[in-house]
């Protein structure tokens, strides 16, 4: 204190002091650089790359197909199922009734238990079960049968050999990674439902609606909030996971097409390297997705309604005097 | 309900009874409030106001007594000589004509004021959007929140978010308006103009209960005032009676120490 009286005037001015130095930042850059040019470098020169084949693999249409149809196509279709389901089975979980949200945890427990590749193999084999066909009628019609002397209650039936092309194909592998991905987007819906306040579903009650109409129109959009951002990721995570579909078979898919090109050229790298591409492309526009639809929800909320807030917080003294 | 309702209170609440577990919240609760009055609800915290004032429109289901409002039982049926509790749908068509307003606002945070405000008539009462919507502004003016419209409710003060729940209950036409302290959560600054609005609607012969603190606004506003106590009703009758000359000791330390903190 004592020897810096220059230093301390009586009335402190302008702050002229000397900034905090970070020299482990300049190491780590340089580092990073290093590490950078010789990937580079690597990926450049190396005899085992041919970029011009890793664009004509990018340019196969069975590639393409396969891109399209087998990943991007049965991602939003597991995906739809996932959070339709998914969110019935949250409310299921949380209902007052002890069979709904038994069922509901039985569900997760299961779907959650096996893992992905062997449940899409499963699928393809589920179709043993079927040895009579699948069809739509009234259950245990074959008892009335017996007993009553009714005919078959049937209104829509398929044999076996269907059943198994349906579940060994690229339906089972939507059912198969929707009703998977389910279980965890019953989680995560679970999760936004509770993040909901009380007073949000009581004061709806109280203006008369029903249960359901507080669960659409007051609950569910509050929660999607709490919803989205993690069901990015699990979209993110779906699309890696459409690479386990040969496990079914499925065979319109990108992955199995580009290990195709791969064995008959042994170009190995190369053509992974164009499935990687597409697996990159597609993240990134599914992020720019993400980050819409985290502000559609958002309404009302955080840093949107914070910047509006201000701007509004100017007028509310005359808005207060009326 | 029948013919001669005229002359029945709106709210008949006779012997309430409400536990939780196992402590008894409301112990025999007595109120029969007429078309047009407004009953203040006084009473030390925990003493059971909010939890009868819930029991009014089914958000609490009653262990004992009976409840009716315009002579319809509320949250139960008489049938074949047994009562029934009535289901989700039921006690929903119940609540239609009851408004609440809540200590904490509960507005919807995802939609405009005027989105709240219309919400219920279109989805429940099934009014025409364009009917509603022109009924919600002249409701949210009537508040003092016509330049407001358009706000969601992060972007109004307290004062103002009570205000529109105010206008969202009234939109559904309620013939009884429950408040459960409606200006404790508000910045002193902020009281006063829901209250403002609160008389307006006394005035205008809005059938009222209020749970409230206000001590003030009870002599000026209210028909009967209810001192409850360890839910029960200790005393009632004119604010001049209540207010001005309790009976009770209760009723008499509590005034004193509401009157303390002012
Ligand atoms: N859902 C609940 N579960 C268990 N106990 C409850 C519940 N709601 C209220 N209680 C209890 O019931 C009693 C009465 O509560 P209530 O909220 O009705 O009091 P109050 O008179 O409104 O008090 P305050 O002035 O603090 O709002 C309290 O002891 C409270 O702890
Ligand atoms: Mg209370």
């Amino acid at each position: 204190m004592s020897g810096h009286g220059s230093v301390e005037d009586a009335r402190p001015g302008r702050i002229d002091a000397v900034e905090v130095r970070h020299p482990w930042r300049w190491v780590a850059l340089a580092v990073i650089a290093v590490l950078v040019a010789m990937l580079a470098h690597l990926l450049v020169t190396s005899p085992a790359f041919d970029w011009a084949f890793t664009l004509e693999v990018m340019n196969q249409t069975a590639v393409i197909r396969g891109l399209l149809l087998g990943t991007l196509l049965m991602t939003v279709l597991a995906m739809v199922i996932a959070v339709v389901v998914g969110v019935l089975l949250a409310i299921a979980r949380l209902s007052d009734n002890p069979l709904l949200s038994g069922a509901a945890w039985v569900y997760t427990w299961f779907f959650r238990s096996i893992p992905r590749y062997v449940l899409l193999f499963l699928t393809g084999t589920l179709g043993a079960l079927f040895a009579d066909g699948l069809s739509l009628g009234v259950p245990f019609d074959f008892l009335l049968t017996d007993v009553l002397g009714t005919p078959e209650l049937r209104f829509f039936s398929v044999d076996q050999a269907t059943v198994y092309a349906w579940l060994g194909g690229y339906a089972g592998g939507v059912l198969a990674l929707g009703l998977s991905e389910a279980a965890y987007m019953a989680e995560i819906a679970r999760a936004g439902l509770l993040s909901v306040d009380r007073g949000q579903h009581e004061a709806a009650a109280a203006l008369g609606m029903t249960q359901r109409q507080v669960m659409r129109r007051v609950v569910l959009p509050q929660a999607m909030r709490v919803i989205v951002p993690p069901t990015g990721n699990e979209v993110i995570a779906m699309v890696k996971d459409t690479s386990l579909l040969s496990a079914l078979p499925v065979t319109v898919e990108l992955f199995y097409q580009v290990t195709l090109i791969s064995g008959r050229t042994y170009q190995v790298l190369p053509a992974l390297a164009a499935a990687v591409i597409y697996y990159l492309v597609l993240t990134s526009v599914l992020m720019v997705g993400q980050h819409f639809l985290e502000r559609r929800f958002g309404r009302g909320f955080g840093q949107g309604a914070g910047a509006r807030t201000a701007a509004a917080g100017v007028a509310v003294g005359p808005g207060a005097q009326k | 309900m029948s013919a001669g309702a005229a002359r029945e209170p709106l709210v008949r609440a006779v012997n309430v009874h409400k536990s939780f577990g196992q402590v008894e919240v409301l112990r025999g609760v007595d109120l029969d409030v007429h078309a047009g009055e407004v009953v203040c609800l006084l009473g030390p915290s925990g003493s059971g106001k909010t939890t009868f004032l819930r029991c009014i429109n089914a958000l609490e289901r009653i262990d004992g007594g009976r409840i009716r409002v315009d002579g319809e039982l509320i949250g139960l049926e008489e049938r074949g000589g047994r009562l029934h509790r009535l289901p989700d749908a039921r006690i929903a068509a119940q609540r239609r004509d009851i408004g609440m307003v809540f200590q904490r606002f509960n507005l919807f945070p995802h939609m405009t004021a005027l989105e709240n405000v219309t919400e219920a008539p279109v989805r429940v009462r099934g009014v025409a959007r364009a009917e509603a919507r022109e009924r919600a502004l002249a409701l949210l003016e009537r508040v003092g929140l016509a330049d407001r419209v358009h706000n969601y409710p992060a972007q109004l003060s307290g004062g103002q978010q009570q205000r529109v729940a105010i206008a969202r209950a009234l939109a559904m036409r309620p013939k009884l308006m429950l408040f459960d302290e409606p200006t404790s959560a508000l910045d002193p600054e902020l009281v006063g103009e829901v209250l403002a609005v609160m008389r307006e609607l006394a005035a205008d012969g809005t059938t009222m209960v209020v749970v409230t603190h206000e001590v003030a606004f009870a002599r000026e506003v209210a028909d009967q005032v209810v001192f409850m106590d360890g839910g029960v009703v200790v005393e009632r009758g004119t604010p001049a009676d209540v207010i001005g000359a309790p009976r009770h000791e209760r009723t008499r330390a509590f005034l004193a120490r509401v009157r303390d903190d002012d």
